[in-house]
């Protein structure tokens, strides 16, 4: 129930958006969220798109883990 | 989503073990809590707790929505199942929930009528269906699906369906657990998902109030351990303070729209948690503009005898607050199993028994 799934925007029709997760698509409400385009990462919670998903946040968040060794 | 496989790799994985087995106190345990089912579920399902030193505790707080919710409230929802006309839509999880003397599912038999949906919208669409029907949902859970379903409620709902609130708030219960002692901790890992919604802003409190590190942790294996090593790196710097890991999700303010759309429709209220009693300002409740969709108001429930949370010889409570493991249960896995689960923390995906029985070929249980 909990479960947050990310996934890709496809199509958007209003308030819902088509979601790509790994090939399977579904729709989500994207009525919490401002102005969600075609092409972003989003994060699905019991059909309802709870927050958008940054690709470069997540590359700095892998860099900070590549560089583990400079820490202490 | 290729860049997730980064977030699995092996080779950094053992880097940061390496660097998290440095850092970690060699004379001293240090209490690591998550307050999310899907942070164990992680933690299980990937053995993370064997890569820790002996020196690192991780435990499994009140972090799953199911697991949480009263009996009382499973007790009213299964009388209100049974009234004329009434469908109960839920989510799967809180159907199979044992409340004071069955589940939802096990009314079925006495009559109720329960839909399982995947969410909110689902059951608006069933009622929109079912004109004929008073269509009640079920809406339990923490943060994250609270604002779905307030944004139904500010939209406007079918005038045959209502709605039943058992959401609840988490930085209010852990404030009053670790004010009352009741939960002995060193770190705390806030859960990813609630902190999209809510910000990282809100935990504040807790390094400010208990000296407690915070890191809102993202799901991956990658996420865990570095939010693990960001803790122990704070401990031994003395400095707590809330930090975030999980910045592709989660910012220091939140998801403001959602947050403005969750208190247009509710208002905090003091509510129960299921074996932990009541906690001020922890639950979520229909304002009163909306009380002829409120099903608490719109309906007259009696129940013939007080409910009870945890049945006798069930750990439930004390697993929610991370004083026993699950294994430590003498109920696990023998008298409650997912099967046949005995206690609320055996039903859920998301519940702490549940994900160790899943997972006992990895924990090696």
């Amino acid at each position: 129930m909990c479960l947050g799934i990310p996934g890709k925007v496809i199509e958007i029709k209003g308030n819902i958006a088509v979601v790509d997760f790994g090939g399977v698509k579904k729709e989500a409400i994207i009525s919490l969220l401002e102005d969600v385009k075609v092409g972003e990462y989003v994060i699905v919670h019991a059909g309802y798109a709870i927050e958008k998903l940054r690709p470069e946040e997540a590359e700095e968040t892998l860099k900070l883990f590549r560089e583990i060794e400079k820490y202490f | 989503m290729e860049i997730i496989k980064e977030f699995r790799d092996k080779k950094i994985t053992s880097k940061l073990v390496k660097k998290i087995k440095e850092i970690a106190p060699k004379d001293k345990v240090i209490k690591i809590m998550h307050v999310c089912g899907t942070h164990e579920n992680t933690i299980s399902r990937f053995g993370l707790r064997s890569l820790l030193p002996k020196t690192v505790d991780l435990i499994a707080g009140p972090g799953c929505p199911v697991c949480i919710c009263p009996a009382r409230d499973i007790d009213e929802i299964i009388y209100l199942s049974k009234q004329k006309d009434v469908v109960i839509t839920t989510y799967g999880d809180m159907v199979k929930t044992p409340a004071t003397e069955t589940s939802l599912w096990e009314a079925r038999t006495q009559g109720a009528n329960v839909v399982i949906v995947y969410g909110a919208h689902d059951a608006i669409r069933y009622a929109e269906k079912h004109k004929d029907k008073k269509v009640v949902f079920f809406s339990v859970g923490f943060e994250t699906t609270a604002p779905g379903i307030a944004s139904e409620i500010i939209n406007g709902l079918p005038s045959n369906f209502y709605v039943y609130s058992s959401h609840r708030l988490v930085p209010p219960a852990m404030d009053a657990l670790l004010s009352s002692g009741e939960i002995m901790i060193d770190g705390i890992i806030a859960p990813g998902h609630v902190s999209t919604i809510i910000g990282a802003k809100p935990y504040e409190i807790f390094p400010k109030k208990y000296k407690l590190p915070v890191v809102v942790s993202g799901f991956e294996p990658l996420d865990v351990l570095f939010s693990v090593f960001l803790i122990l790196r704070q401990i031994k710097e003395q400095d707590p303070r809330v930090e975030n890991e999980y910045t592709r999700a989660v910012t220091y303010e939140g998801n403001k729209k959602a947050q403005e759309i969750l208190y247009k429709a509710f208002e905090p209220v003091d509510a129960a948690w299921r074996g932990l009693g009541v906690i001020p300002k922890s639950g979520l409740e229909l304002r009163e503009e909306f009380d002829e969709h409120n099903a608490r108001k719109a309906f007259e429930i009696k129940l013939e005898k007080p409910s009870l949370d945890i049945a006798p010889g069930c750990s439930c409570n004390k697993i929610m607050l991370g004083q026993i493991k699950p294994i430590e249960c003498p109920m696990f896995g023998k008298v409650c199993t997912p099967k046949r689960p005995y206690g609320p923390c055996m039903v859920s995906d998301e519940g702490t028994c549940r994900i160790w029985y899943k997972y006992r070929d990895v924990l090696g249980n």
